[in-house]
């Protein structure tokens, strides 16, 4: 768990970047969202009892609510703060442990 | 009992479905490997949790807890039984949470206890814990067997291998999940397997209402069929199977709304760790608050689409008219067929991606939950004590690999209920009505002594099982009938029994034994602890106050009640 080496490259409060979990949640979202709006287009002649405008509607709302989330991660960043993480690391590591196995 | 033959049931997928599956394997995957190496420091800060955004954590706490079981177990249940199951979401869920927050999680939050069996070592000294240890050890295997079986029920689905067969792959799978490190960033991979679980049921839901033409559709299909007594919640017969009305909601509110449900949230503590990496009291406690919102929600899309799949399913609507045999198929596929017959490939895919992550984690879960209390709790601490710590780690591996092996055996146990729920309420009667009893007294009464603590522990657990086994089916084909109680209100009476005798064993052995010194008792019995020690912070808006957001909460769940009664 040392990190150190990141820390000299960077400044010490940065945003989470990449690791936001909205990016991740928006990234998935809207890239199922396309494949969706792709099957839509191009995969027509599927099984016919089934409702296939679904794949677009679902394909719209999926990439609208991904984009949105990765909006929302663009427009207010979660701060890192190296300094205080640092500090919360060194305090999981130390006697908390695994309890009553003293 | 036909439930080992493999089912007729299939999906057709085609490759864009396999895609779909493929790119979140990879997100998963991606983040584990990541996780695993620490490659980044902002990665490190969301692990450890501590200032994770309110939502992320409230998400968290239920996303734990809306599993594989969940979804197939209470889709079962809704088709099955209809409405009444929502008394699991709204009678068995909500106030519990509610209490956790209110009541429960100041207390844990400033004692700091990490784990139920590290609570009851401190409270209770060493037999307690390895009572509570060993008993927990067993019920993550068991239940581990649960999720693993309802996996190979989707390989086999998929791919038409037989059971046997897809429960070893299943396992497999499972296996490498855990080995490539998926276990690692499970904070993220619950928030992302909430949206899309989401993403896959809430279509489904509106396709099926669709077809079946609406609420009113609904309504006629399941008046037609002989079932619309299911359309109302209450007094719920048809979960409980009671005969009388009264008697099935006194089971339903004090079975299962009081023992069941608040022995499974208060001391679960895969869903409080989850709360517990808040970074104040009060955020901690607002988790479980927050997340009871979506949850108050969530049986929309689970037993809805249940209810219709057992009107408008041909075979699952056959099978239901003949009572629940028959037709190589069984309640636990209800939510599987209705997939089948309304997603277009592209959604399933979406859907089967989103069942197959809730099966993989719910069941590694319980196996690196067992890999811990094993290692830990019961080698380390009473086996062989004074090893280096790759002793450990690599005896963890170990128990990883012999659980997974017990896991595949204890799922074919698993595989003969036709619904999942009679079986897993039984078990959490078993495991979770003692805790809660030896939990709730030893918390509130600083007088009760540290034999008092196993002995109350062994004793509910003992009537527990003696009750399912006495009962008609509880305990499937182990249980011999003497007692004319069978689906889940067998499992209330058995909880309602475990719960009884903990209290009373407990209380008749602390009068005859030593109770511990108040000075060890700190943080640990509620009259002990000073008052500061679990005060929250101040806060500058209502919607920031615990107490408030779940006086909110409690009222929704109440018109929800009365809307749907």
């Amino acid at each position: 768990m040392t990190t150190t080496d990141d820390t000299t490259q960077h400044p010490e409060r940065h945003a989470a970047g990449l690791f936001d979990i909205r990016n991740i949640i928006g990234a998935l979202l809207a890239i199922y969202g396309v494949v969706l709006l792709l099957t839509a287009a191009f995969g027509g002649n599927g099984p016919s009892a089934k409702n296939s405008s679904a794949n677009l509607w679902m394909g719209i709302a999926l990439l609208v609510f991904g984009v949105l989330f990765l909006l929302w991660a663009r427009l207010r960043p979660i701060v890192v703060d190296e300094v205080a993480l640092q500090h919360e690391l060194a305090d999981d590591q130390g006697p908390a442990g695994h309890g009553p196995a003293e | 009992m036909t439930v080992l033959e493999s089912s007729t049931l299939r999906l057709d997928a085609s490759w864009v479905d396999y895609l779909l599956v493929g790119i979140y394997f990879l997100f998963v995957l991606g983040i584990g490997l990541m996780a695993r190496r620490s490659v980044s420091s902002s990665l490190d800060f969301f692990l450890s949790g501590r200032s994770l955004p309110a939502w992320v954590t409230g998400l968290a706490f239920i996303s734990a807890n809306l599993g594989a079981v969940e979804i197939m177990g209470m889709s079962a249940n809704g088709a099955a039984l209809g409405m009444p199951t929502f008394h699991y979401y709204w009678i068995g869920a909500i106030p519990a949470m509610l209490f956790l927050a209110v009541v429960m999680m100041p207390f844990y939050y400033g004692s700091k206890v990490r784990s139920v069996p590290e609570f009851m070592h401190r409270r209770f000294g060493p037999a307690a814990h390895l009572v509570n240890a060993i008993s927990f050890a067993v019920a993550q295997v068991l239940i581990a067997g649960v999720n693993l079986y309802l996996l190979a029920t989707i390989v086999n689905s998929l791919l038409g291998w037989p059971i046997w067969v897809s429960t070893v792959i299943a396992a497999v799978i499972v296996l490498c999940y855990i080995t490539l490190g998926g276990l690692s960033a499970a904070i993220y991979n619950e928030v992302l397997q909430f949206f899309v679980i989401v993403a896959a049921l809430a279509p489904l839901t509106v396709i099926a209402l669709d077809k079946v033409g609406g609420w009113s559709g609904l309504k006629a299909k399941m008046a037609h069929a002989g079932t619309s007594g299911q359309l109302s919640s209450w007094p719920g017969n048809s979960l409980t199977q009671y005969s009388s009305d009264v008697w099935s909601a006194v089971g339903i509110v004090l079975g299962l709304g009081f023992v069941l449900s608040f022995g499974y949230w208060t001391t679960n503590f895969v869903e409080v760790q989850r709360a517990m990496a808040s970074k104040d009291m009060n955020s901690a406690r607002r988790a479980p608050v927050i997340g009871s919102f979506p949850k108050m929600f969530i049986p929309f899309i689970i037993i809805l689409p249940g209810m219709i799949a057992a009107v408008i399913v041909p075979e699952l609507a056959k099978y239901k008219a003949n009572g629940g045999k028959g037709g190589g198929i069984t309640y636990n596929d209800s939510i599987l067929l209705l997939m089948r017959d309304l997603l277009p490939n592209g959604l399933l895919g979406v859907a089967i991606a989103g069942m197959l992550a809730a099966f993989m984690a719910g069941m590694a879960a319980n196996i690196s939950a067992f890999n811990t209390v094993m290692s830990y709790d019961i080698w380390q601490s009473y086996v062989q004590k004074h090893k280096p710590d790759h002793f450990y780690t690599s005896f963890g591996r170990w128990a990883t690999l012999v659980a997974t092996i017990i896991a595949i055996g204890t799922s074919f146990f698993a595989g003969q209920y036709s619904n999942m729920m009679n079986y897993l309420q039984t078990l959490f009667g078993f495991f979770n009505a003692p805790l809660f009893a030896t939990f709730i007294l030893g918390m509130f009464w600083k007088k009760m002594s540290a034999a008092a603590g196993w002995t109350g522990l062994v004793a509910g657990t003992i009537a527990a099982v003696v009750m399912a086994v006495l009962s008609n089916d509880a305990l499937g084909g182990a249980s011999v009938g003497v007692v004319n109680l069978s689906g889940q209100g067998a499992a209330f009476v058995a909880a309602g029994a475990a719960f009884v005798v903990d209290i009373v064993v407990s209380v008749l052995v602390t009068a005859i034994s030593r109770p511990r010194p108040e000075s060890e008792l700190r943080g640990l019995v509620y009259s002990l602890t000073p008052r500061e020690d679990i005060r929250g912070e101040r806060v500058s808006h209502w919607w920031e106050s615990p107490t408030k957001l779940a006086g909110v909460s409690l009222l929704l769940v109440i018109i929800l009640n009365a809307i749907f009664h």
